[in-house]
């Protein structure tokens, strides 16, 4: 049995699906942010892969395919922003120093955080990038002397706490805006936040697409800076 | 038919953005250079939205079970994880949750400002 599932190309697959929807059916039935379907497949497929003793190498490989649609379904990201184009002109200047401020501050609490809790540079390193696209998150951990599935995981957990709170949060913090909201959200949780955003509305959904970008580049501009502090 | 031109197209647009990655010496991964491009395509209107939807409308909701397979990969680095777990959930939680507020919040106060001054 357990052969048969280390050299399945379709279990890993089979169960990513089925537990995705499984965690879309909990979403829908409960209606709480934090039944993230995401949150619970990741979860229910880890539990999973224990529980038959299935090796991660194995699982990966099932789900190749499904990994392989990242990159063209990020190029497609371009149809929401272009149907929000008007908008994006109108606001850039404050989507400007919304992304200033939220890199500076982010990378800033990084750098605070890491020499209070006094974190080697090699687990500092692979932190500053925790907020951006996993596609540039890597490159990035890689140059600064960072581990790169230690940031993996940071840029899962970021883009999860976006998927999960981020809609309460905003809400508690008196951000009501769309444009201002949908940014909020990109620039902390990148795509796994759009996913979400796009729930919320179409507005919300471009911004988020758009935050992805611009928090993207600016970052890998102004963390070597914050690299070389600790 | 129709479904494999559009996704014909989409392909064609990552492709071109691995080769600007290939070329440009930028930290830029192929993908947003594919984001980038794609947009640019329709913004010139050599593309027409409806030329690729709806199979990027299906890519882009099915996104986040893509991630899946990445988010499961955190088991391979429990280990390493372990010892600092708490810290490292602390940095990555609070600072996510600093980054969302502050961008939303100082985006928010300037396009307020920009209403007001219109008016």
């Amino acid at each position: 049995m357990r052969d048969l599932l280390n050299g399945s190309l379709f279990f890993g697959s089979l169960i990513s699906l089925a537990f995705y929807a499984l965690g879309l059916a909990v979403k829908r039935r409960f209606r709480l942010a934090v039944f993230n379907p995401l949150l619970i497949a990741t979860l229910c497929v880890i539990g999973t892969l224990i529980a038959l003793d299935v090796d991660f190498a194995a699982y990966q490989h099932s789900t190749e395919v499904i990994s392989y649609f990242l990159a063209p379904a990020t190029v497609c990201l371009a149809v929401p922003l272009y149907e929000q184009l008007a908008l994006l002109k109108r606001h850039w200047k404050a989507m400007l120093a919304g992304l200033l401020a939220g890199v500076l501050c982010g990378l800033g609490c990084v750098f605070a955080l890491s020499s209070l809790f006094s974190f080697p540079h090699e687990l500092y390193a692979s932190l500053l990038p925790k907020n951006i696209t996993s596609a540039i998150g890597y490159g990035l951990s890689q140059e600064l002397g960072g581990v790169v599935p230690i940031t993996a995981s940071a840029i899962m957990i970021a883009g999860m706490f976006g998927g999960v709170a981020g809609e309460g949060l905003l809400a508690f913090f008196g951000v009501t805006d769309p444009v201002a909201r949908g940014f909020g959200i990109g620039m902390a949780s990148h795509a796994i936040g759009t996913a979400r955003a796009m729930d919320l509305g179409q507005v919300e959904g471009a911004m988020s697409s758009l935050a992805i970008i611009a928090a993207g580049l600016t970052t890998v501009v102004a963390a070597p800076f914050f690299s070389t502090l600790l | 038919m129709q479904y494999l031109m559009q996704l014909g197209i989409i392909l064609a647009v990552s492709f071109a953005g691995e080769v600007l990655n290939a070329l440009l010496p930028l930290p830029v991964p192929a993908s947003v250079y594919g984001l980038c491009l794609m947009l640019a395509l329709l913004a010139t209107g050599v593309l027409k939205p409806a030329q690729i939807q709806p199979v990027s409308r299906f890519l882009i909701a099915v996104m986040p079970v893509m991630f899946l397979p990445t988010c499961v990969g955190i088991m391979d680095v429990a280990d390493q994880l372990l010892p600092v777990l708490l810290p490292f959930l602390v940095v990555c939680i609070v600072g996510s949750a600093l980054v969302m507020v502050v961008s939303g919040r100082v985006a928010q106060a300037a396009i307020r400002r920009e209403r007001g001054a219109r008016q």
